[in-house]
């Protein structure tokens, strides 16, 4: 039994001006004790959706279908009562901007220690010594823990961030684009630090991000998302190396590295297909370099191939 | 011949000190937000000043556009001391030297449609001519930046345009004036991955056609790849500079080479060793003495806190131009 596992999930969003928005269409994964599973994608593929909808925090205008498992019980089968007791005390997360979400005019500490008493982990004396140890756990020295949000540079109010998401001890942590908005050396700064949690505290960790390279980096597994659904997911060395979905080779070819292998820097031709209509053949295949026949026709399932499952028709024809 | 020259550019700015600052008189501070900056850019070519916010990158760009005024230093474009003209002799200037702003969102005017963006420049400057050359020069720079067939996009709006092609349309608004001088602010940042190498391509293309381009980034890997030549800043400060390869591979500054050990590599059998600096760059304000980099810096001996060292060719360089300023390398 896996630790977190989503199961054919699918989000609707009703759209202002009539029609219906397939915004996440039949997403599965799991998630081990302690493992590191990076959700990629480019803007509206859906991961954010994904991300929230495990931890049961979409608006209710959104329509959910399947299930999210935690140690094998369905936590949204019973609607918000049935995820409350696991969010933030199981799941937690760490929402894209958290670190400039905090009250201005209360001190990091003080939000911390708020944090603490409203999911009864503790109070007073108590809650503020925890709220300390929580900041020293990710490198807010104790004289720095009653200073003003403005007073932290961005890194550290990223490290406050993620220091409220761990309030309750959860064993896995969603954090959503956790480096985007800072400097490379900050980012260093802060995939350290997660690194050093999932390490030292066993922690699972989802990272939902754009980033290719921060997934190749500090994850196991990633799952590659497009158009509301995964397309390939497996170890990042597979992905990397032997890529089984086009839009996998082809992300990575579009992403500069510093070590310049020769093979240009190519954009990836066109734009994702909408999602406020049905889509008819691989959502792919207008951008594929290696479209065929079938792909316009059927679209492709998410099945295993040599250790990664991958969406594509091409995985069926003999090489 | 430089296209663009700047020398020992200095930009201040003075900080507010509040109300109970001034009642008290306590001294006024000022920022140094480029602090002795020089560097010179040819035509058909691509400099990429890269560093991390607050490092006065993008301010260095403002001021040669004289959208800043300097404190001192010269910026000569084309051979005129750009710091030196008044705002009238600066116009005839400003239409060779164009800028590209980060996020296409927010520099395009949602109201107007990409003929008149594109067109409105020409109209600003009395530069294009009667209406139907404006109309064709409209055309023939949505073509120069792949938007085609340009009929597709004239009438269009930027709410009706993907990411990637407002990015253009705004290219298309600075490229109609024929600049000689492109001044982009981290272009592609706001952009999805899979767009981005389309419009650093397009760029590459306009450098080759004469055009030479000051790209400001954070991103040392799009650096890498685009540029021809890379100044790596620090706290208002050029400290290293050299063409990119040279840059990349043999970095001999501690903080370049920090820098570069940072940057996620996208293939993940490849060890990455980083070199974590500590904390932040310190403020503007209060520029540490000697070399401004030695509280960081993990070299650091006693002669760094009291030497500011210049830019020099180091003893490692493998290439004539490469430039470092620390006293070690």
């Amino acid at each position: 039994m896996s630790l977190l596992e989503a199961r054919e999930l699918n989000v609707w969003f009703d759209l202002e001006g009539g029609g219906t928005l397939h915004a996440v269409q039949g997403v599965s994964f799991a998630l081990e004790e302690g493992e590191r599973l990076g959700l990629v994608g480019e803007s509206g593929c859906g991961k954010t959706t994904t991300a929230l909808a495990l931890l049961g925090l979409l608006p209710s205008s959104a329509e959910v279908a399947g299930e999210v498992r935690f140690h094998g019980e369905d936590v949204l089968a019973g609607g918000e009562e049935s995820v409350r007791p696991h969010r933030w005390t199981d799941v937690a997360m760490v929402f894209q901007g958290a670190m400039n979400s905090f009250n201005p005019v209360r001190t990091v500490e003080s939000q911390i220690v708020e944090a603490l008493e409203l999911h009864a982990v503790a109070e007073g004396a108590v809650a503020r010594a925890r709220a300390g140890k929580l900041l020293e756990s990710v490198g807010i020295p104790a004289d720095r823990a009653r200073r003003f949000p403005h007073e932290f540079s961005g890194g550290m109010r990223q490290r406050a961030a993620i220091a409220m998401a761990l309030a309750c001890e959860p064993s896995v942590l969603v954090a959503d684009e956790p480096t985007t908005a800072l400097d490379v050396m900050v980012q260093a700064q802060i995939l350290e630090l997660l690194d050093g949690l999932c390490r030292d505290f066993g922690l699972a960790l989802v990272l939902v991000t754009h980033d290719l390279p921060v997934v190749a980096q500090l994850c196991d597994r990633a799952a590659v998302m497009y158009a509301g659904e995964i397309v390939e997911e497996g170890p990042v060395e597979r992905l990397y190396h032997s890529p089984r979905h086009p839009y996998t080779r082809l992300l990575f070819a579009a992403t500069p590295d510093l070590a310049d292998d020769g093979a240009p820097v190519a954009s990836i031709p066109g734009a994702p297909p909408r999602l406020d209509r049905p889509l008819v053949g691989c959502p792919f295949r207008p951008r594929c370099d290696r479209a065929f026949g079938r792909c316009a026709e059927e679209r492709p399932l998410l099945r295993r191939v040599d250790g990664s499952r991958a969406a594509c028709h091409l995985n069926d024809v003999p090489a | 011949m430089s296209l663009i020259e700047v020398e020992n550019l200095v930009v201040r700015y003075p900080v507010a000190r509040g109300i109970v600052g001034t009642l008290a008189r306590r001294p006024r501070r000022t920022v140094h937000a480029v602090d002795g900056v020089s560097f010179s850019l040819r035509p058909g070519e691509i400099l990429a000043l890269v560093g991390e916010s607050g490092c006065g990158k993008t301010t260095t760009a403002q001021t040669l556009l004289r959208l800043v005024e300097p404190e001192a230093g010269s910026i000569r474009f084309e051979g005129r001391d750009v710091t030196q003209l008044s705002v009238r002799e600066l116009r005839p200037l400003r239409r060779r030297m164009q800028l590209i702003y980060q996020d296409p969102y927010e520099s395009l005017d949602p109201r107007l449609r990409v003929r008149q963006t594109v067109e409105e420049p020409l109209l600003v400057h009395r530069a294009g001519g009667s209406r139907e050359e404006r109309a064709r020069r409209v055309r023939e720079t949505l073509e120069r930046v792949e938007l085609v067939p340009a009929e597709l996009f004239l009438d269009r709006f930027p709410h009706e345009l993907s990411g990637g092609q407002r990015q253009r349309v705004a290219i298309a608004a600075s490229l109609v004036l024929e600049p000689r001088l492109l001044v982009a602010d981290e272009p592609v940042s706001m952009l999805d991955v899979s767009v981005r190498a389309g419009i650093l391509r397009l760029l590459d293309g306009l450098r080759d056609g004469g055009l030479g381009i000051l790209m400001i980034t954070h991103d040392l890997s799009t650096a890498a790849r685009f540029s021809d030549r890379i100044a790596v800043m620090y706290l208002g400060r050029i400290v290293e500079e050299g063409p990119a390869s040279e840059v990349v591979r043999n970095p001999q500054h501690p903080y370049t080479r920090a820098l570069l050990s940072v940057v996620p590599k996208r293939d993940p059998r490849e060890r990455m060793r980083p070199q974590i600096l500590r904390g932040e760059p310190p403020d503007a304000v209060r520029i540490p003495p000697g070399c401004r980099f030695h509280p960081r810096c993990p070299l650091a001996i006693d002669a760094c806190r009291a030497q500011d060292p210049p830019l020099e060719r180091p003893a490692a360089a493998t290439n004539g131009s490469h430039v470092a300023a620390c006293i070690l390398a």
